[in-house]
């Protein structure tokens, strides 16, 4: 950028949208964090793949690095993100904008640069060792799909969760408490459900349970692709054979998709109700 | 112009506009003076429509604002602490905002004065507060705005740069645009503004031409005049606070 470019007279047309967008990804292409995101994963694959044995193995321990690392940097870089960007926001506010326009420029240009980090962080050692795309090519583009998709939900809530509180403290306290519910406290609590109703027919009410969770949405996502449904857990074992074949994938893909739409539109009511 | 009719607005179950009503006319620079915590910022925040009022209506030339904010286009909005994305160059925010509205002609005078030129590649994020103001005051004249809101505009500035600032607020005056200005220092209003607006605990205490508060309070500079004017209040609140 030089300074030709404000010389230069009527600048093209372009959709507010688009430009918030443009802002907001330029400002993140280079923030050093989102860029350390990006060189961690890449090294966790590159380490996988030096240690950790044939192709399968690498993909399940991507997948599990992923289901814990997505929605926790999505989370706390999202919170953090937003209330970092709360005057840029009333900036944008006081221009002649719709209030839609910019929610829709903001969520894009805090989702598109974390989860171009994720594909791009696992993609290269993935592309640059070539075997694992020959192994499982569907699990692969599984892995890519259910890294953005997660993004997107996680981002989506963080903004919602930063939206919603002034308080920086206590949002970066949801953030994390988001983040340990749907990684970890969610699967304990089904655990226990099921050794506490251990005689009675749970296999219906289960499934509803993991329809919602992302996290665990993504995980049977993936595994369908793969044959391990010792690695697919109580819920996602019973997922398979439910839903077997190409309806397993697609009932939960929708699912996930159903999933993005939840937080995001919390979030636009947040964003298009409150004051700045 | 611009006028508030009735304007309330509670955050929680606090009052902040405790039914403002305002005229803020063309050609004038008005000063919205009060306390701290007096509704100040909210106040302007409504008319920008960053805070939603709960009550009362915000017109522009006798026109209703809209929704959707095209008003905005007519008002240039300098705020209290500006912040831009800190990684984006100062030439980028200027780029983004002339791009927000094509087709407008940009008055890049005040860009120029400020020599913003000279930091056109640096990241807003390692600006210091003075030169951000800088950024955020230009590019709230960016658009020959009707109106020109300006919260604490002189803070952080140095005595130059509140020198060009001052001179482009009075070339503003001339040309018939409206200005609305707040800061706690009374002597650099008292330079500047013709109207005073005097805001406590969310009510309009005294709106009219400095003339007019300095006959009523019985006073011959700004600072007495608003002293005299709290002193009131206490008064005939019975001492009470």
């Amino acid at each position: 950028m030089n300074a030709a470019t404000l010389t230069v007279p009527a600048p093209r047309a372009a959709s507010p949208l688009g430009l918030v967008l443009r802002a907001g990804v330029r400002d993140l292409a280079r923030n050093r964090w989102l860029l350390a995101y990006g060189i961690a994963l890449a090294g966790i694959a590159e380490l996988l793949f030096v240690f950790g044995g044939a192709g399968q193995q690498v993909l399940l321990s991507l997948l599990n690095a992923t289901l814990l690392l997505v929605p926790l940097v999505a989370l706390v870089f999202g919170t953090m993100h937003v209330y970092a960007s709360r005057e840029f926001i009333e900036l944008l506010l006081s221009q002649p904008l719709p209030r839609r326009a910019i929610f829709i420029g903001l969520y894009l240009g805090l989702t598109l640069p974390l989860a171009a980090a994720f594909v791009l962080g696992v993609g290269i050692p993935l592309l640059l060792h070539g075997t694992l795309s020959a192994a499982a090519p569907s699990a692969l583009l599984a892995l890519a799909v259910v890294g953005v998709l997660l993004t997107a939900i996680f981002a989506a809530m963080a903004m919602a969760i930063a939206l919603g509180s002034d308080d920086r403290l206590k949002g970066m306290s949801l953030s994390l408490g988001a983040w340990f519910l749907f990684t970890i406290g969610y699967d304990g609590a089904v655990l226990a459900v099921v050794s506490m109703f251990g005689d009675w027919p749970l296999e219906k009410p289960l499934l509803l349970l993991m329809l919602g969770n992302p996290v665990d949405l993504a995980r049977v996502l993936v595994l369908t692709g793969i044959d391990t449904a010792a690695l697919l857990g109580y819920t996602g074992a019973l997922f398979r054979r439910l839903f077997g074949g190409a309806l397993g994938p697609s009932v939960a893909l929708t699912a996930l998709a159903l999933w993005t739409v939840l937080p995001v539109s919390i979030a636009r009511r947040r964003f298009l109700r409150r004051d700045f | 112009m611009i006028m508030l009719d009735s304007i309330r607005k509670a955050f929680g179950a606090r009052p902040v506009l405790d039914g403002v009503s305002l005229a803020l006319e063309p050609g004038r620079i008005s000063a919205l003076v009060g306390p701290n915590g007096s509704g100040k910022t909210t106040l302007i925040k409504c008319i920008l429509g960053l805070a939603r009022p709960d009550a009362g209506r915000l017109l522009l030339d006798g026109t209703p604002a809209d929704a959707d904010g095209t008003y905005r286009a007519r008002i240039g909005y300098a705020p209290q602490a500006p912040h831009f994305p800190a990684n984006l160059a100062v030439g980028e925010v200027f780029a983004m905002l002339r791009a927000l509205r094509p087709g407008a002609t940009a008055d890049e005078a005040l860009l120029e004065e400020f020599s913003l030129r000279a930091e056109w590649e640096t990241p807003v994020g390692t600006l210091s507060g003075g030169w951000r103001q800088k950024v955020s005051l230009a590019a709230a004249w960016l658009f020959k705005p009707d109106v020109l809101i300006l919260d604490e505009p002189t803070a952080g500035l140095d005595p130059i740069a509140a020198g060009l600032l001052k001179h482009a607020i009075r070339s503003a005056r001339a040309e018939g645009r409206t200005v609305l200005i707040t800061s706690h220092i009374l002597s650099e209003l008292e330079e500047l503004a013709d109207d005073v607006a005097f805001l406590t605990d969310g009510r309009l205490r005294f709106a009219g031409s400095v003339q007019a508060l300095l006959a009523e309070t019985g006073t011959r500079r700004l600072e007495p005049a608003i002293a005299a004017l709290l002193r009131g209040l206490k008064v005939a609140n019975g001492g009470a606070r």
